[in-house]
């Protein structure tokens, strides 16, 4: 069974960077997928990329993640007004997926569609 | 006015003389096996002769910052700039031991390899900090849209490091160098084999213009 957890955007938007990723890990560690309310900041994703490679040990191998946000536009002024939006409301556009890697195989990602992969434990299991 | 005026000159003079005793530190960034220390081989040979680390199809080959100081590149108009080349880990998510069992490695030595690798992971990204100018290296050959290219990219861009992307291994059949021109077409993209040596010219004036 797989279990999605959801993160509203007010549940952590108050939260410190490392208050996020506790979060988001605890969850991932107790083999949830999680699924956050808007887009981690860049320096969020490298904090987490990073607490995890601290917490890798032989029952927790890491994590599958992977953001989506709405097409991006580079115009100044689609970048002025998605920033003042940001500034209002908070970043609440897209969403961040993040799986444990014992569940997760791969998280597919192109423009259009995310596909998640998710590790044969039989095949695993025969070896 | 005129005081002003030499007062500014003096200035620029200095930040000059500033600007070029600078140890400029030229990072390779990307994922795990897309041809860092390929591309690092490939420029210390052709500039100062000798090969900077080693090279394997084993993921994690390179588990800690290399540097390799002063190495100068000239562009084909004569000019020519200096800098400390840093090869990186390659950025991952997850790190199993047990894949490096396929390798033929011991359960020892597979899981010393991980542990070294979740360092090296971490010590890359504390990197990013210290970095002038950044190659991110993707192998073309993959999905370009990955998480880990996004937050490098991303990292770089919040820092305000001056990036070029490069598709490499652009020898191989599956190699598709407009998916990485298509995903971020707001960087330099230029394709490259560092292994075959396949357009290396038109990469070293890309670098040239990226570190000037």
């Amino acid at each position: 069974m797989l279990t999605l957890q959801f993160i509203p955007y007010k549940e952590i938007n108050n939260l410190t960077t490392s208050g996020k990723i506790k979060k988001i890990l605890d969850l991932v560690k107790e083999n949830k997928i999680v699924l956050v309310e808007g887009k981690l900041r860049s320096n969020e994703e490298a904090a987490l990329i990073e607490r995890t490679m601290e917490n890798v040990s032989r029952s927790f191998k890491g994590i599958e993640l992977c953001t989506i946000k709405a097409e991006e536009d580079y115009g100044l002024i689609s970048k002025f007004k998605a920033g003042m939006v940001s500034l209002l409301v908070g970043n609440r556009q897209g969403f961040t997926i993040i799986g444990p890697a014992a569940i997760i195989k791969e998280i597919r990602k192109d423009p259009t569609k995310v596909q998640l992969f998710t590790v044969d434990k039989i095949k695993k299991r025969r070896r | 006015m005129m005081i002003i005026r030499i007062g500014d000159f003096i200035k620029r003079v200095l930040n000059n003389i500033f600007k070029q005793k600078k140890n400029i530190k030229l990072g390779l960034y990307g994922p795990v096996n897309s041809g860092k220390t390929s591309l690092a081989n490939r420029i210390c040979v052709d500039w100062i002769g000798e090969e900077m680390g080693i090279v394997s199809s084993i993921p994690h080959e390179t588990r800690e910052i290399k540097i390799k100081e002063k190495v100068e590149i000239k562009s084909k108009k004569g000019k020519s700039v200096s800098f400390n080349l840093v090869d990186t880990p390659g950025i991952a998510t997850r790190i199993d031991y047990e894949d490096f069992l396929k390798h033929r490695m011991s359960v020892k030595e597979a899981k010393k390899r991980a542990k070294e690798a979740t360092k090296g992971v971490i010590e890359a990204i504390k990197w990013l900090d210290n970095m002038d100018c950044v190659l991110v290296v993707l192998d073309s050959t993959k999905n370009p849209y990955s998480q880990v290219n996004l937050t490098i990219l991303g990292n770089l861009q919040a820092r305000n490091i001056p990036v070029l992307v490069i598709g490499n291994k652009v020898d191989l059949k599956k190699s598709n160098l407009k998916a990485i021109e298509d995903a971020f077409p707001q960087y330099d993209v230029i394709g490259v084999s560092a292994l075959n040596g396949n357009n290396i010219e038109e990469f070293y004036e890309s670098l040239f213009k990226v570190i000037r």
